[in-house]
Order: C-alpha cells, then sequence, then structure tokens
C-alpha cells in the first residue's frame, strides 16, 4: 500500500468524522468527533514527512478538545431547528457542483503525488529555501528559518491575531461581580458582564 | 449535578481523585521540560515557539484541572499571565524592530551567523555553531518570546473559559 492509499483512506476519515460532527446534535459527542478529526490530520502530517505541523497540531489539539469538553459539558443543548429552506438546500447543491466543477479543473494541475510542483519550476523559492537555508540563516530546521527568517512578517501578523484573540477572550469572559442569588433575571449568563 | 465532584474546580479546591492528582505531581515536571526542550531546540529539530509555548502551557493546565484553581493561580495568577502575554509579543516585536538599529531593515537577523571555518573548538564546546544551540541568529531568541506568549495566552483562554463555567453551574444550582 503505497502512501497515496493511506493519505486518501485517511482524508475519508476526515471527512467522515467532520460529517458526523456537523450533523450530530449531541455537542460532547461533536466534540470528541472533531478529536478523532484532529488525530487524523495528526498521522497525515507525519505520513507527509511534516513533524513540526504533526507536533504543533497534536499539542494544538489536545488543549482545545480539553477546552471545549470543559465548555461544553452539562450544555447539552441542540441548536438543530429542525426544519431546512428549500432556498437553501438548493443554493448548498449549486456551491458544492460549482466546487466540484472547479475541482475537476484544478486536480489535473496538480501532477503525480510525491512530486510536488516546486521541483517542476525553474529557480522556485522553494527550491532556494531548501538549499541556502543553512547558509543563510545558520539554522538547521528548515521550517523554522522559513517561519522565523524568510517569513518572519507572517509569523509576526500570526502572534498579533493571536493576542488580539485573547484580547477578545478576556473582554467577553472577565470575571464580574457575580449577579446577587435573588435577581430574576438568569437567562443570559453575559448580562452578568453587561451590569458592571 | 451529577459529575461535579469530578471535575468542578470552584467548589472543591482541592480539585480531582488522590490518583489524578498524584500522577499529577509527577508528570507536570517533565511535560515542562520537554516543552523547554522543544522550544529551545526549535531551530535545529522539529519543534519550535508554538508548539513548545502550548506544551509548557498543558503542564498549567494539568496543575489548573488536578490540584484545582488556588493552586494553579499560585504558580501562575491570571495577571502575571496577562502581563507575561504583553511581554511575549512586545520582545517578539522588539527583536524585529532591533532588526532596523542593527542592520537597517525591519525583520531582519541582525545576530551574526557566525560562518562554518570562523568557530574554532572551544568556543563549539561550549555550543556556538552550526548544528549547535547558540546558532541562526535572532531565531531561537524569538522561538522564546512567541512560547511565552503561546504559552500564557492559552492560559488565559483555558482559566477565563473555566471560570465561565463554575459562574453557569452556580447559577443553574440556585
Amino acid at each position: 500500500m503505497n502512501v497515496e492509499t493511506i493519505t486518501i483512506i485517511f482524508l475519508a476519515f476526515i471527512v467522515i468524522g467532520s460529517l458526523i460532527a456537523i450533523e450530530t446534535p449531541n455537542l460532547l459527542s461533536a466534540v470528541v468527533c472533531l478529536g478523532v478529526v484532529d488525530i487524523g490530520f495528526t498521522i497525515l502530517f507525519l505520513l507527509l514527512k511534516a513533524p513540526d505541523i504533526a507536533i504543533t497540531q497534536m499539542v494544538v489539539e489536545v488543549v482545545c478538545l480539553i477546552i471545549l469538553i470543559r465548555a461544553t459539558v452539562n450544555r447539552d443543548k441542540s441548536a438543530d431547528t429542525g426544519e431546512r429552506k428549500l432556498f437553501g438546500l438548493m443554493t448548498t447543491g449549486a456551491i458544492i457542483i460549482i466546487l466540484f466543477m472547479f475541482i475537476m479543473n484544478v486536480v489535473p494541475l496538480f501532477g503525480e503525488f510525491g512530486n510536488p510542483i516546486f521541483t517542476r519550476v525553474e529557480n522556485a523559492p522553494s527550491q532556494t529555501y531548501l538549499s541556502k537555508c543553512l547558509e543563510d540563516t545558520g539554522a538547521a530546521n528548515a521550517v523554522s528559518a522559513v517561519i522565523l527568517d524568510y517569513r518572519g512578517y507572517d509569523t509576526l501578523g500570526e502572534a498579533t491575531i493571536l493576542f488580539a484573540s485573547v484580547i477578545g477572550a478576556i473582554a467577553l469572559l472577565r470575571k464580574k461581580p457575580r449577579k446577587k442569588i435573588n435577581e430574576p433575571d438568569e437567562s443570559d449568563s453575559l448580562s452578568v458582564v453587561k451590569d458592571e | 449535578m451529577n459529575n461535579s465532584n469530578q471535575i468542578n474546580i470552584a467548589e472543591h479546591s482541592e480539585g480531582m481523585s488522590l490518583v489524578v492528582r498524584t500522577i499529577a505531581r509527577w508528570v507536570k515536571s517533565f511535560i515542562f521540560i520537554f516543552g523547554l526542550y522543544i522550544v529551545f531546540y526549535g531551530h535545529l529539530t522539529p519543534g519550535g515557539g508554538f508548539a513548545g509555548g502550548v506544551i509548557i502551557c498543558c503542564s498549567f493546565i494539568l496543575v489548573l484541572l488536578a490540584f484545582g484553581k488556588e493552586r494553579a493561580f499560585k504558580r501562575l495568577s491570571l495577571e502575571r499571565a496577562g502581563a507575561l502575554d504583553s511581554i511575549g509579543a512586545l520582545g517578539f516585536l522588539l527583536v524585529a524592530v532591533a532588526g532596523i538599529f542593527f542592520a537597517g531593515t525591519f525583520f531582519v537577523n541582525w545576530l551574526s551567523v557566525p560562518a562554518a571555518g570562523s568557530i574554532n573548538s572551544l568556543l563549539r564546546k561550549i555550543g556556538v555553531g552550526e548544528f549547535r544551540l547558540l546558532s541562526a541568529g535572532t531565531i531561537p531568541v524569538n522561538n522564546i518570546w512567541i512560547a511565552i506568549k503561546v504559552c500564557a495566552s492559552m492560559y488565559l483562554v483555558f482559566a477565563l473559559l473555566a471560570m465561565l463555567r463554575i459562574n453557569d453551574d452556580t447559577q443553574e444550582d440556585l
């Protein structure tokens, strides 16, 4: 069994897991399915020889799973309304068909599996990175050399996004003085933030 | 609440069961040290600031889950985590801006990359040079800043979400 077949099997596994995660009415089951999907991605990255991304994916997945389980346990209310409009269904079908036609045209351009496009193009930047990174930056790990030296701006942007999202989380979830016990409005928990 | 004995960390300051606490006491330091390894060797082996920061954060989350929030906040309080978050982001930016003063361009690798022949054996023995710990200029420095930042961010988000749960629990209990 070659790598391509294993990749396709894992991709099918991931797609099935995502579909179950979307469709299941139980929130906790959805979170567990998401964990299964992430495990599939981790193994896929390892198979495709990207250990840096596999490590990051694995660790972030574990932490996110813990966070999501903490956030969804006991809050098991389905958001499924049960009805689906005909127009929405037809729009979904049309988008899926257009997407498939697009993919059918794009996939042949990728070429054979295991023969990435940067090996077939003259003077591709990827080749430069691979051959020059030790000389230019002194880093033995080419991935680190790219994300922190050649493409440092991208990493700065990522760090900024993380910083902004944490600010957003703090603003939404900060600890405020709790509501009094006898206050009537218990429906939405975010009113705690609004009151003070 | 049925399972409040196991997962509710507010009412039970001692945290989870004895088994979990014993295992966590053994394992937390190893997780921390492994995270440090991933960060410091990010420019030589697979890994880097993001992955290592989250691994370090895992050890704090383990303490928070196993021992309860009093003991976890004694190690890393929310205020200190917020400060570390800002320090990490500012440090990363500072290294980038320092490139303007030392080499004339934003985000340039301004720490000198030693050439292969110029390192004598004594320096190589203490870890300077290609394939050694002190190589690759600003890359390991940036890895450390990113690790601090990512660790503090994930810890903050986790602690805040956990405390939001607790507020909901007490409201539902009424």
